[in-house]
């Protein structure tokens, strides 16, 4: 059966590709023009996926959902990145695919500005062409954070990023290297926040080492996206970014508008008014070890 | 493009501060002269012994060619995960770094060293063992001075990967002109990356004269005509 092909390619592709394709960075380089070929019946409704986990498991959310709703449903996952898989939408080889509110936007309007939530989808909703829509966005987010370990954040009495401004002289941030000149990392956070960290540590290899060497203290801050099981691993505390810094990253959506049905609107907004960071977080954790279909199943059960 | 190489090359706020290429290319050379000083520390004795006694010397061409296919930054990822949770501070990335060039460095110091003690002339051997001399002082006084050039190489080119790979140690934090190709890659900005790339050479460059210049002062004059290669 392809879907459970794909699936398991999905797993062992996994880590490499998160970074690229997920969070506040924009155009991933590399072009990966998997062929978006549609399968199953004429009236089938395709589900698409990105090239990185957390976003097969929201199409596998999608797909359990619809299936429940009675809507006749294939997938076709792991497609590549957002330009490849925006020509499949375009093209009709498929018809749905989770998105990013804040991403998403930047790719239709590169001039789009805003960065809270509620904006941003308003921007999107106005940045989309005919063809396509957008549903109800969900509270889920995945994008851009600053974290810092539990102690940390009791010995500073920190909660949001604005917190870290007295103590941010005497510690030292981490990141991906790219934060060091992008406007969401090193300098938006000295201009927004007036944040002067001691020391800019850019860590490459994914979140991986950004972990482990904020679990050892090696950097006092780090970068790390929303969803990342790694948080609720190490206890880690997200800050929150009240000058939204960071543009928002709403689960959202994206469907070919001749596709929309009634019954497909109610079973996808149902979908997302439950979805959240947490929750979301915690099926991440689970799809280290488990098939994508089956944790998105439970959750879908669970509605 | 390559005028704007040029033109990062010589903008002097690159050349300025704690990340400016004066600082990247010490921080580069330090890091480099440590780890040729770890290597040498394991490489040289090991490579005296087997040269001298004869012993060991299928071992040590074997090992000596398994080292040179280990792969840098695969080790440096699981030497930087291990050791992270044990060390403090800076150490945390500058050891596994360390260890990762120092293994890449032990190969061409063990061959040279090996090979130049081996080849010495047997009849400079014979003579030293005729005027009585103890293992050691052959070893000392008439095979070291022999082999001097070979071990020089043996050192230049062990220095040689070392610099050229430290740009890795970047890659898990550290600096180094390691920093500009990689900062640069993530920040698209290849003017840097490329300049970094060309600093890196230059680098290598200017220690391999520094080192042969070195070596044309420590090898006797005696061996500079006929052993230099």
């Amino acid at each position: 059966m392809t879907r459970r092909h794909s699936t398991t390619v999905v797993a062992a592709l996994a880590t490499a590709l998160v970074l690229s394709a997920c969070g506040g960075g924009g155009d991933p380089l590399q072009e990966d023009d998997a062929p978006a070929t549609g399968g199953g019946g004429e009236s089938a409704l395709v589900i698409g996926s990105a090239n990185f986990p957390e976003n097969v498991l929201l199409a596998e959310i999608y797909a359990a959902a619809l299936g429940d709703a009675g809507v006749e449903v294939t997938t076709n996952l792991n497609i590549g990145n957002r330009e490849a898989y925006m020509a499949g939408l375009e093209d009709g080889s498929i018809d749905l695919i989770p998105e990013y509110t804040g991403n998403l936007t930047l790719f239709l309007n590169e001039s789009a500005e805003a960065t809270e939530s509620e904006e941003v989808y308003a921007e999107l909703q106005e940045s989309l062409p005919e063809n396509l829509t957008v549903l109800d966005m969900a509270a889920a987010e995945d994008k851009d954070s600053v974290v810092v370990t539990s102690e940390t954040a009791e010995e500073f009495g920190l909660s949001t990023i604005a917190d870290l401004k007295p103590h941010a002289p005497n510690m030292v941030l981490g990141g991906p290297p790219e934060w060091r000149d992008r406007f969401t990392g090193v300098p938006g956070l000295q201009e927004v926040y007036g944040l002067e960290f001691s020391e800019f540590k850019p860590l490459d290899a994914g979140s991986t080492l950004t972990v482990q060497a904020l679990v050892n203290g090696q950097i006092d801050a780090g970068n790390i996206f929303s969803t990342d099981p790694a948080i609720a691993e190490n206890e880690f505390v997200v800050l929150e970014d009240p000058e939204h810094l960071f543009a928002a990253q709403n689960v959202v959506p994206l469907i070919a508008t001749d596709k929309v049905t009634p019954e497909i609107e109610t079973a996808l907004n149902e979908v997302s008014a439950s979805l959240t960071t947490e929750n979301l977080t915690e099926m991440m954790v689970k799809v280290q070890d488990t098939d994508p279909a089956d944790v998105a199943r439970e959750f879908v059960d669970g509605l | 493009m390559i005028a704007t190489i040029w033109a990062w090359l010589s903008d002097p706020t690159n050349w300025a501060g704690a990340g400016g290429i004066p600082a990247q290319s010490l921080e580069h050379l330090r890091l480099s002269l440590i780890a040729l000083l770890a290597a040498a520390l394991v490489a040289v004795p090991i490579g005296l012994y087997v040269g001298h006694t004869g012993r060991g010397r299928v071992v040590l061409v074997n090992v000596v060619s398994a080292f040179r296919a280990i792969p840098s930054l695969g080790v440096l990822f699981i030497a930087a995960l291990l050791l992270l949770p044990h060390l403090r501070g800076n150490l945390a990335f500058e050891l596994p770094s360390l260890i990762v060039l120092a293994v890449l460095g032990i190969p061409p110091i063990l061959s040279g060293v090996y090979a130049g003690i081996e080849q010495v002339d047997p009849a400079a051997r014979d003579a030293a063992r005729g005027m009585g001399m103890t293992g050691w002082q052959r070893l000392w006084q008439v095979e070291v001075p022999c082999a001097l050039p070979l071990i020089c190489s043996g050192l230049r080119s062990s220095m040689m990967q070392i610099i050229a790979t430290a740009t890795i140690a970047a890659v898990v934090g550290l600096g180094g002109l390691g920093r500009f190709l990689i900062d640069g890659q993530a920040n698209r900005k290849y003017d840097e990356m490329a300049g970094g790339a060309i600093l890196v050479a230059l680098l290598a460059l200017v220690v391999d004269i520094v080192f042969s210049l070195v070596q044309r002062a420590v090898v006797s004059p005696g061996l500079a005509s006929r052993g230099r290669t």
